[in-house]
């Protein structure tokens, strides 16, 4: 049983507020992602749970009790670092079983730790190599089994895949999920990459410049942002934003003068808008829909075709800027060509000059 | 073999040698005679007995006149070619000189006589051979004081050593790992007494030394110098270079800081400490200055000292000298062949070129 309580949590370098007063809640056994672009603290908040950093202000708690104030190795988290940060003069052997012996455990525990993990991971073919003979996925896999060894209540990763190539972190990603579900622990998982977060969060913790932005679900991030800036991180490719103005709002719809594309009529859904308020229309890739006739639609002109075979990938030109269109199937569209297309009905947001999502209310 | 063949054999770019290549060689061939001719001449010369070393024009190799025994002569009796009157050439044994005559027997009739030939008419056959006797006497003259002088040295240079490569890497770990305030002005303090020259203290240290009653102990000339401002600042370079991640994970491992720095820093900083063992081994072995000041007794002299007390008002003793140079010389030149790579790689990955 392990759960994370961060409270009010600050930390500053210097004059420079890295975390600002964060606020999260971890229940037992969840596998959340903290993502943002970097420098946004992510990796920051991740050392401060480890207890690698100081805590300026606030507070965690693991289960209940404060850790501020212990020792990183006396918190019962392991780590498993961006580098491995794998003894380069040691084994493998060595590797998992060096924590152990600090804590200066039987030998006959140790091995059956180690030997435990290295069956878990499938490494035990490597036990008696140097770290450097390893590829990178090994090494990645022992950096996995020294934090499994340690049988820690949270297991925190940071960025663990990105030294890894495309292919093996695939695998790398799946195998983390498979370790997730295997061992129950609490897992904290730091990345940049979203897609990442998407495929392997419980839940996932979206970061700025040291805020929190959000947390939810992938998909309730994907489905509801709270803001512009979570809308275009989540999501690959990111979520088109076309800045317009409402010229008018009816009972039940209003319109909206996106620049230089011309005006469409689209259903209120209860958001309070006001007539001549200046917006930014958003809507995903595969949220735009090609359409025969150019009534309540907009117009773009395709500068570039990307063709992936199941899908298709219009790279099109708005006054302004680009707009990407995912439609599926083989296009027969050619570059230059002029397309229709129309917002997916109630797959689109609206985001006010604050960036907030403007809500649609239920009736 | 045949890839150091290669290795020296390797030319600039293509297949054909480069006029470069040439003026290369040549220079490093040069290279190789100045630094090579001393040293191989004081070798060759060690060798050599009392009445060769004086000879001139010098001789190249140890060489000394060939000797046979002839029946009816106690002792083995030196060889000459000698010219005869009559223009022959004859191989005559030499049984005694007379001023510029000789008297020679012919060593395949002795019972012929003594025959006299002029001295100039006799060139001695002289054949290669390696004289010990001068290590013979070195080793064992003056009651085996040698002996004492090699056991003082090797003391210091081990002991001096040891605690230098502990001394330096503890104030390395603390100034590339540690943040603290001060440290950067603690490294400008250590790095600034590399600009006092030893000479200048010297005098302190005696007596600092002569207060603390560590006159003609070895532990006199130990412990005044046993942390290096270089050693310092080339471990602490060198360990910068280690990353911090490591340092964490074993901190999460349970490591204490103090097993960090012997189980994790001390092995990643190989290469470094062997640079700073070397340097150190060097200067303490050919230290002469401190010794010199600091051991006045002959029974704790260091071989240095000793060396230098084969040349003095009575004049210089050339065979033990050349000796126990090469004596002395001969450990360092045997660490270097055989450390040669630890010694190059770890000097290139500090950064000290």
């Amino acid at each position: 049983m392990a759960s994370l309580t961060i409270e009010k949590l600050s930390k500053t370098f210097g004059a420079v507020d890295v975390i600002r007063e964060a606020n999260l809640e971890i229940a037992d056994g969840e596998f959340v992602v903290f993502v943002g672009p970097s420098g946004c603290g992510k990796s920051t908040l991740l050392r401060l749970i480890a207890g690698l950093e100081e805590v300026s202000s606030g507070d965690i708690r693991i289960d209940g009790v404060s850790v501020v104030r212990r020792a990183a190795a006396d918190r019962g988290v392991a780590m498993v670092f961006q580098s491995y940060a794998l003894y380069p003069h040691m084994t493998v052997r060595e590797n998992l079983s060096f924590g152990l012996e600090n804590v200066r455990m039987p030998r006959a525990e140790i091995a059956k730790r180690v030997d435990h993990a290295a069956k878990l991971l499938r490494i035990d073919p490597y036990l008696d190599r140097k770290p450097r003979q390893l590829s990178g996925g090994q090494r990645q896999r022992v950096a996995i089994g020294r934090a499994i060894t340690r049988d820690p209540k949270i297991f925190l990763f940071d960025e663990p895949l990105s030294n890894l190539d495309a292919e093996l972190r695939v695998l790398m990603r799946l195998e983390i999920s498979r370790l997730h579900n295997r061992l129950g622990n609490t897992m904290i998982y730091v990345t940049h990459d979203q897609v990442e977060a998407m495929t392997m969060a419980d839940r996932i913790v979206v970061l700025r410049a040291g805020v929190i932005e959000q947390v939810g679900a992938p998909l309730e991030l994907y489905n509801a942002p709270r803001n512009k800036f979570v809308a275009g991180f989540i999501g690959s490719p990111r979520m088109n934003f076309i800045p317009g103005r409402i010229t008018r709002v009816g009972g039940t719809d209003f319109d909206l003068d996106c620049d230089g594309l011309g005006a469409v009529t689209l259903p209120l859904g209860g958001r309070a808008l006001s007539a001549g308020q200046f917006v930014s229309f958003g809507v995903r890739p595969e949220d735009m829909l090609l359409a025969a006739d150019g009534a309540n639609a907009w117009r773009f002109k395709v500068d570039v075709i990307e063709q992936h075979g199941s899908s298709t990938y219009l790279h099109c030109s708005a006054p302004s800027g680009e707009v990407l269109l995912h439609v599926p199937g083989q296009s027969t569209q050619r570059e230059g060509e002029q397309v229709i297309a129309r917002p997916a009905p109630g797959r689109w947001h609206l985001f006010g000059s604050d960036e907030q999502r403007i809500v649609e209310k239920r009736a | 073999m045949a890839e150091a063949w290669a290795f020296i054999a390797r030319r600039r770019g293509g297949i054909r040698a480069d006029w470069t290549d040439w003026v290369t060689y040549g220079y490093l061939m040069l290279g190789v005679v100045v630094m090579l001719a001393p040293v191989l001449w004081v070798v060759l010369s060690s060798f050599k007995s009392e009445g060769n070393l004086m000879e001139f024009p010098p001789t190249l190799w140890p060489e000394a006149v060939k000797t046979v025994s002839v029946k009816g002569y106690a002792r083995a009796l030196p060889l000459y070619r000698v010219t005869m009157p009559d223009g022959q050439e004859a191989t005559l044994a030499q049984v005694r000189r007379v001023g510029i005559e000789a008297q020679m027997v012919n060593p395949a009739r002795p019972d012929a006589g003594l025959l006299t030939v002029p001295v100039e008419s006799a060139t001695p056959i002289r054949r290669f051979h390696l004289g010990t006797e001068n290590y013979e006497k070195l080793l064992t003259s003056a009651g085996g004081r040698i002996w004492s002088s090699i056991y003082n040295t090797v003391f210091i240079t081990v002991v001096a050593t040891v605690i230098t490569l502990v001394m330096n890497s503890m104030a390395a770990f603390a100034l590339s790992k540690y943040k603290f305030r001060g440290s950067d002005t603690a490294l400008l303090a250590i790095l600034a007494t590399l600009m006092v020259p030893a000479t200048i203290v010297l005098v302190p240290i005696y007596l600092i030394v002569s207060e603390l009653g560590l006159v003609n102990s070895l532990w006199g000339v130990i412990l005044p110098v046993i942390s290096t401002p270089t050693g310092v600042f080339l471990l602490r370079q060198y360990m910068l270079t280690i990353p911090d991640e490591l340092l964490e994970a074993a901190r999460m491992d349970h490591a204490s800081e103090w097993r960090i720095f012997w189980r994790l820093v001390l092995p990643l900083a190989t290469p470094a400490l062997a640079v700073v063992a070397i340097f150190s081994i060097m200067s303490r072995w050919n230290d002469f200055l401190l010794p010199l000041v600091i051991l006045n007794k002959p029974e704790v002299y260091t071989l240095q000292l000793a060396l230098a007390g084969y040349s003095d008002e009575n004049g210089i003793q050339y065979g033990m000298l050349l000796a126990m140079t090469t004596l002395t010389a001969l450990p360092l030149a045997l660490g270097f062949i055989f450390l040669q790579r630890y010694i190059t790689t770890g000097i290139a990955s500090t950064g000290i070129k």
